[in-house]
């Protein structure tokens, strides 16, 4: 066997006992994004906090969060679990927002106005996972619930997809699922999470815009821009749900 | 099949409460209604209102049949429908509609058979085949025609004809609340969306009585009751005013406020609403009825004309209810919760929840009321060949 042929079949071998460390199940330890989860003997969820943030100032609008989270869960086109608004204030304090196809393409074409504009900015939307949520109270079977760590989803199996959730939500994230028929919407993605991911859009985004984290672990970043004297807003205050979305550096403008 | 002006959240280019959220409480109100109408002779003793007064619970009967179909036909999971009496939300106030529903549709089944059952034993004696057996299984035996069965009847009836009433305006005043107590919704936020659901519940309900006892003894050839019309014609010119002076009230102190949500909302009502909203419910089917009404009950018009102009207002009535369902579910849905835009409602024809079903479903129920006429007997007249004198009772 000449040399070369040797270490061709050398690199076959193991080219594929490498992609069959991929294909077993062997017990892989995943990396664990949210410090602290993995090591619990039994998850307590009263023992967590969790809270999401969005950075105004460090949204890019490319709409990559969008794109993972559509592959993330299957979203049916024409339906957003998160998007991203494009703003545009002029200097005379006109508005004008957009968000085409939800960012799911971004936004590679710039918006023209006819007026020299004064501000510009991207704003992420997704589930505000309200303390007091609308959603929760509304619903007649009890199908949309509140978990101890501050999560509000939806059990599928219950929901008669009455809607009258997604006419409660102030905030326009939940809709009808065109497939499964039933009230559907953002869930931080609790899945990963509950295994020490982080949500899929807070992996994707390239800019660190979007934030998640735990508020009883100190040294969280979340926690840490809590102490700190950053602005930390919410949208739609009046509405009382008390959102656990907190968005730094929001301007008055955004709805 | 929407289209939008603005920005509009990109979830809310589709509406979800279809035409067949805006037929629902149509129905309800037309339920609660003619209960009411049934109420005043058994409960307030109009006597006026004797003709029609099983007549309007038959037809409450025939709506009530029909009303949850469009909510079956709106629900992503209809087979899952019963949930909401099964694992119900103490906090939603769309669960208590299945308690709600049924404990009124009992009550108005039990009133039906208290009434009916001295109707059907006196029938009893002319009847064969099928219908007998009917009759006596409605009766529950019980064909006993002395005064004092016929006494216990009435007091039965009357009792239930009185818990009927509340029970009639929980049923509407709380699909009022439904839409009321949204508060992401600011087309609905109003504390006066109960009391406004409710009269133009009555409203809706005295109008479909009106055409449908008109209709019936035009058909049959029978006079036509003019102090029974007229009664009728007062009620519904009474709750009219208050329905539309509160409904105009309810909009007025919004617009003298000038919150920040009105801003929003007067481009409402100045654009994608004008029309259906101040041109047909406001001006056109509210007002005119609102004249022809007054002068029939100030002048007291009699005769031909009497009948006539009360058919127009019944029906214009009724167009101007359905117009207010409309107006408010889909107007609600209609402006974005971004408050920079509104999205438009186009439905189509052969949709799941479009056009022809809803008027499948709007025509449900006046089938079912021919079917149950051939059981229950709706007018007086029809036992008039009864050997034994009719007693007053019912
Ligand atoms: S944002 Fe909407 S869907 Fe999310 S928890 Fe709040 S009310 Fe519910
Ligand atoms: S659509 Fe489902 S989750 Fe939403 S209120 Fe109705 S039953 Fe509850």
């Amino acid at each position: 066997m000449n040399k070369g042929r040797r270490k061709f079949l050398g690199y076959l071998l193991k080219g594929t006992a490498g992609s069959l460390y991929w294909m077993l199940p062997l017990p892989i330890k995943v990396p664990l994004q949210i410090p602290g989860l993995g090591e619990e003997e039994k998850y307590d969820p009263e023992a967590h906090e969790f809270v999401f943030m969005v950075d105004i100032n460090r949204c890019i609008g490319c709409g990559s969060c969008c794109v993972a989270d559509k592959r993330e869960y299957q979203v049916p086109d024409g339906q957003y679990r998160t998007w991203v608004e494009r703003y545009l204030i002029t200097v005379d304090g006109e508005v004008f927002v957009d968000s085409p196809k939800g960012a799911l393409e971004g936004y590679p074409e710039p918006r023209k106005v006819e007026k020299p504009v004064r501000d510009a900015f991207f704003v992420p939307k997704l589930c505000n996972m309200c303390e007091e949520p609308a959603c929760v109270q509304v619903c007649p079977v009890g199908a949309t619930f509140k978990t101890d760590d501050g999560f509000v989803l939806i059990d599928y199996k219950r929901c008669i997809g009455c809607a009258y959730c997604v006419q409660a939500c102030p905030y326009g994230v939940r809709y009808i699922h065109k497939k499964k028929r039933t009230a559907d919407k953002c869930t931080w993605c609790y899945h990963r999470v509950r295994r020490g991911l982080l949500p899929a859009c807070v992996n994707a985004c390239p800019t660190g815009a979007r934030k998640f984290g735990d508020l009883r672990d100190p040294d969280s970043e979340v926690s840490k821009i809590l102490r700190s004297s950053e602005p930390l807003f919410v949208l739609k205050p009046d509405m009382g749900t008390f959102p656990r979305l907190k968005y730094l550096h929001l301007r008055q403008e955004v709805i | 099949m929407a289209d939008v002006v603005g920005y509009v959240f990109p979830n809310e280019h589709h509406i979800h409460w279809s035409l067949m959220i805006v037929t629902y409480p149509y129905i309800t109100g037309i339920i609660a209604g003619a209960f009411i109408v049934s109420s005043l002779y058994h409960v307030f003793h109009v006597k006026a209102l004797k003709p029609v007064s099983r007549f309007a619970l038959i037809f409450a009967l025939s709506f009530g049949i029909c009303c949850t179909w469009p909510l079956l036909n709106h629900l992503g999971h209809p087979e899952r429908c019963f949930n909401i009496m099964l694992t119900p939300h103490p906090t939603s106030a769309m669960a208590g509609f299945g308690y709600v529903y049924s404990t009124y549709m009992i009550i108005l089944l039990l009133e039906i058979l208290f009434i009916y059952r001295a109707v059907f034993a006196r029938l009893l004696p002319q009847t064969t085949g099928f219908k007998a057996t009917l009759y006596r299984a409605l009766t529950f035996g019980n064909t006993d025609l002395s005064p004092a069965t016929l006494r216990f009847d009435h007091k039965v009836t009357s009792w239930l004809a009185l818990i009927g009433i509340p029970m009639a305006c929980v049923l509407h005043g709380y699909v009022g609340f439904i839409f009321g107590g949204v508060k992401a919704v600011h087309w609905w936020l109003t504390p006066l969306m109960p009391v406004i659901f409710l009269l133009s519940a009555c409203v809706s309900g005295i109008a479909g009585i009106i055409l449908g006892y008109l209709l019936v003894q035009w058909w049959k050839r029978r006079p036509v009751d003019e102090e029974c019309l007229s009664t009728l014609v007062k009620y519904l010119w009474g709750f009219l005013i208050l329905d539309v002076v509160l409904e105009l009230l309810d909009l007025g102190v919004h617009a003298y406020l000038r919150v920040e949500s009105w801003h929003v909302l007067e481009h409402l009502i100045s654009g994608p609403l004008f029309t259906s909203f101040i041109v047909m419910q406001i001006l056109i089917f509210s007002f005119i009825p609102l004249v022809i009404l007054g002068v029939l009950t100030l002048a007291n018009v009699r005769g031909k004309a009497l009948q006539i102009l009360a058919t127009l207002s019944a029906v214009m009535l009724l167009i101007q209810v359905y117009c207010m369902r409309w107006n408010v579910v889909i107007g609600g849905q209609m402006v974005s919760k971004s408050g920079r835009g509104y999205t438009f409602y186009h439905p189509g024809f052969f949709e799941k929840e479009g056009i022809l079903p809803t008027i499948l479903i709007l025509l449900a129920p006046v089938i079912i009321l021919f079917f149950l006429a051939k059981v229950f007997p709706l007018w007086m007249t029809e036992e008039g060949q009864n050997p034994q004198p009719i007693k007053n009772f019912n």
